[in-house]
């Protein structure tokens, strides 16, 4: 169905905001399977999690 | 001058190993490396008194490391059969409706974990662990920080092809990160 996804299909979009604008009709699907899903609020927090670490990693490379 | 190529002898190993994690390739990282010490040989002025010479020298190789890519992009170009067995690994996590196989687990405050510098060290080790095509296309995007269609044009990928590699870089990392780390921590009550 057209705002239907399934957890693989939210957790592609999750990590994907990272790399693009998601365009409206994946932005209502995920928030709304988001509301729905017991597991995936969890991964995305996870992605959040992973975003900030990468950050900080970044400066550890360069740290004298 | 001498102060320079001191420096530059012991910061070299540090270099190298970066090198190498971007671009999976032994030759081209000691390429990336040696061109790099050599601009930085040729600005002694550029040098002189910063308070930080690692991050000026770790600059100076990201954009070497760019050129690299570009130099073997034949090499470095993606196909999505070739993806390190990236498929499959997605596949794992789900079942036949799509569903997470295990839930997720609670990571705990992101505060309290990104402030221990041990988290840091593993996930350090976690990235070097991707795969090779996957660890390469995940650092031009997460350390040298081209935009996506900047990586498409260099690794002649289409973006939702990129997509899908980027996010099994992901999960892979994801799951590093859970053995390695917050599957040891103790529970949180």
């Amino acid at each position: 169905m057209f705002l239907r996804r399934t957890c693989q299909e939210a957790a592609l979009l999750t990590t994907s905001r990272r790399d693009r604008e998601l365009g409206w009709a994946d932005r209502v699907a995920l928030r709304l399977h988001l509301l729905a899903c017991r597991a995936c609020p969890r991964f995305e927090r996870q992605v959040r999690l992973m975003e900030q670490a990468m950050g900080r990693w970044r400066s550890y490379v360069e740290r004298d | 001058m001498t102060d320079l190529s001191a420096l530059l002898e012991t910061l070299r190993p540090q270099l190298l190993r970066y090198a190498k994690l971007q671009l999976r390739n032994e030759a081209w990282a000691e390429d990336a490396v040696s061109e790099t010490l050599l601009a930085a040989l040729e600005k002694p002025e550029a040098f002189a008194g910063r308070a930080q010479p690692k991050t000026w020298l770790i600059g100076i190789l990201k954009h070497k490391l760019v050129d690299q890519v570009r130099k073997h992009a034949r090499e470095c170009s993606l196909t999505t059969d070739d993806d390190d067995g990236g498929a499959a690994f997605e596949e794992q996590l789900f079942n036949e409706s799509g569903h997470f196989r295990d839930t997720p687990a609670e990571w705990g405050d992101p505060q309290a974990v990104l402030g221990q510098q041990q988290f840091i060290a593993v996930l350090d080790a976690c990235v070097e662990k991707l795969p090779g095509q996957l660890g390469r296309v995940f650092l031009m995007r997460e350390w040298l920080e081209l935009e996506t269609d900047e990586i498409c044009k260099e690794l002649s990928v289409t973006p939702t092809n990129l997509w899908v590699m980027l996010h099994r870089a992901r999960l892979r990392l994801r799951e590093c990160l859970q053995l390695n780390w917050f599957g040891k921590q103790p529970a949180t009550p």
